[in-house]
């Protein structure tokens, strides 16, 4: 089941060109990072993805539906860039936030049953932070906020989950947790999963494919190329291109 | 007590509990937006509103409605424009309406009506307004109780609240509304140059001691209240203007409590190197 298509898009702003021909597929049950250096678009290419902006040419659609009519966003868990980080001084508890997603359970005008807040103590338990619940936001660490952050995202139980820069900030073991767990949710409850990160180094042990953005165009390196990319990280794939379409017929 | 004899002090209290209620409800949103400073922005329209009013001979207080919605939504727009550099749609708005203000004030008979708004004057409040305060409090209020969520989780994370399914646009529009005329009513009460700190002072005491969202808003309610009773109290006792002891309790509560949180923090630090 396809559950994001990108067909040959382009976009730019002010006659400035960001993308051409951008061509990619996110099927149920992927594991997919976008990789690419600061600048080259990747949070532009998430905007599009989540109807944010719209492409000059070319047609994105989620679930089947083209992503300007598409209405039920709840199947997509968003978690963005800086996260909690931004928001630390915020006066909510952990057990808030997560709540605040379950808005389309709940339902507009009405008000939050005790079977929610049970949900947001599950989906907190999942991510290991059950005994934080009560505790504000301010007084978490950088790991636990994006653990928080996973928390309001898994509570409304989506079909995708798409991560922008989520290691931004964190330390080696927060990273490595965070990898684990998003292979664990993947593998076990079949979560799709879209990541956009500069991370080649850590994410690629865990991903079932990973694509690369850069000067405008998207390719998907298969393993070797993986290692090549890890061995000449200054060097850019984009370089090698000729050399990787005639090793990888389907790029 | 012989302070609620007077018909006037009534409706006073009455008028400022109403105001202290919903004021800090609009506040906490504001504050969580980061846009502190939009308080004073609408109500320096409201005051070109008051004076067209005057001027025109229509209610100063429907004027200023008037004026700190248009100005309200003016100020939304130019933010959705100028995203990078969305708090300058305060100023441009702050200015707009002071230039306005001072133009049209040259054109009124009586100035002294003129400068009730400019300080308040919650001791003379005629029926009108008093039904006025009623109605748009009771507004206020259910609006924030029913849109409670909606309204913590757009302060919280616009996008994701759109993600969610809210209707962030509809909701943020009610929200504009609703600040306009919460303002303009309060202009008339604590007065224009000051309703701003009674938008954030309490919100500000209640972010010291809160342990959640929901203490927060129950908190600043509390604080706020607490600084109107207190300021009728001693403005009448001591023949001071009501709005000004109203918010000048409120910054030096403030104060207090950060001296206060100052000290112990000081404190702990020194039993904490003596026991090491």
């Amino acid at each position: 089941m396809k559950i994001i298509e990108v067909n040959n898009i382009s976009f730019g702003y002010s006659n400035m060109p960001i993308f051409s021909e951008v061509d990619f597929t996110i099927n149920k049950g992927d594991f997919v990072a976008i990789i690419g250096a600061n600048g080259s678009g990747k949070s532009t290419l998430l905007k599009l993805v989540l109807g944010e902006l719209v492409p000059s040419t070319g047609q994105i659609r989620l679930f089947n539906e083209d992503v300007q009519h598409f209405k039920e966003w709840s199947k997509i868990g968003y978690v963005p860039q800086k996260g909690l980080s931004s928001h630390s001084n915020f006066p909510a508890t952990a057990e808030e936030i997560v709540m605040a997603n379950l808005f389309s359970q709940i339902g507009l005008l009405r008000f939050p049953k005790k079977e929610h807040r049970e949900k947001a103590h599950t989906a907190l338990k999942q991510v290991g932070m059950q005994e934080y619940a009560k505790e504000l936001i301010g007084n978490l660490s950088g790991g636990q906020l994006q653990r928080v952050m996973l928390a309001r995202v898994m509570v409304n139980e989506p079909d995708i989950m798409i991560l922008d820069e989520p290691t931004t900030g964190l330390d080696a073991e927060t990273i490595k947790g965070l990898y684990q767990w998003l292979n664990k949710i993947n593998k076990e409850a079949g979560l799709t999963i879209l990541m956009v990160t500069h991370d080649i180094t850590n994410v690629h042990q865990h991903v079932s494919r990973i694509l690369c953005l850069e000067e405008g165009s998207l390719i998907e390196l298969n393993k070797e190329q993986i290692h090549h990319e890890l061995s000449h990280k200054h060097k850019h794939p984009k370089n090698n291109k000729a050399e990787r379409i005639d090793k990888n017929g389907d790029i | 007590m012989a302070i609620f004899e007077y018909t006037f002090m009534q409706r006073a209290f009455i008028v400022g509990i109403l105001l202290a209620i919903i004021i800090p409800c609009i506040g906490i949103i504001v504050v969580l937006k980061r846009l502190s400073m939009i308080g004073d922005a609408l109500s320096h329209n409201s005051l070109a509103g008051v004076a067209a009013g005057l001027v025109m001979g229509i209610n100063p207080i429907v004027g200023a409605m008037i004026s700190s919605i248009i100005a309200a939504l003016a100020i939304e727009y130019i933010r959705k424009k100028i995203p990078r550099y969305s708090e300058m749609s305060i100023a441009i708005i702050m200015s707009a309406g002071v230039g306005l203000a001072g133009i049209l004030s040259g054109f009124i008979d009586n100035s002294a009506n003129f400068n009730s708004f400019l300080f308040g004057s919650i001791v003379a409040i005629s029926d009108f307004e008093l039904y006025l305060v009623i109605v748009i409090s009771l507004c206020v209020m259910l609006s924030f109780i029913f849109l409670f969520k909606e309204l913590f989780f757009i302060s919280l994370d616009e996008r994701s609240a759109r993600l969610a399914g809210i209707p962030v646009k509809s909701i943020n529009f009610i929200f504009t509304i609703l600040t306009a005329i919460t303002v303009s009513v309060a202009a008339r009460t604590v007065g224009a140059l000051i309703v701003s700190s009674l938008m954030v002072v309490p919100v500000a005491c209640a972010m010291q001691f809160a342990k959640s969202y929901k203490h927060t808003v129950l908190y600043s309610v509390f604080f706020a209240v607490l600084f109107t009773i207190a300021g009728l109290f001693l403005s009448y006792y001591a023949s001071l203007k009501p709005g000004g002891t109203i918010v000048l309790i409120g910054v030096v509560t403030l104060l207090g409590i950060l001296f206060e949180k100052k000290v112990i923090r000081w404190a702990g630090g020194r039993v904490i190197s003596k026991n090491t």
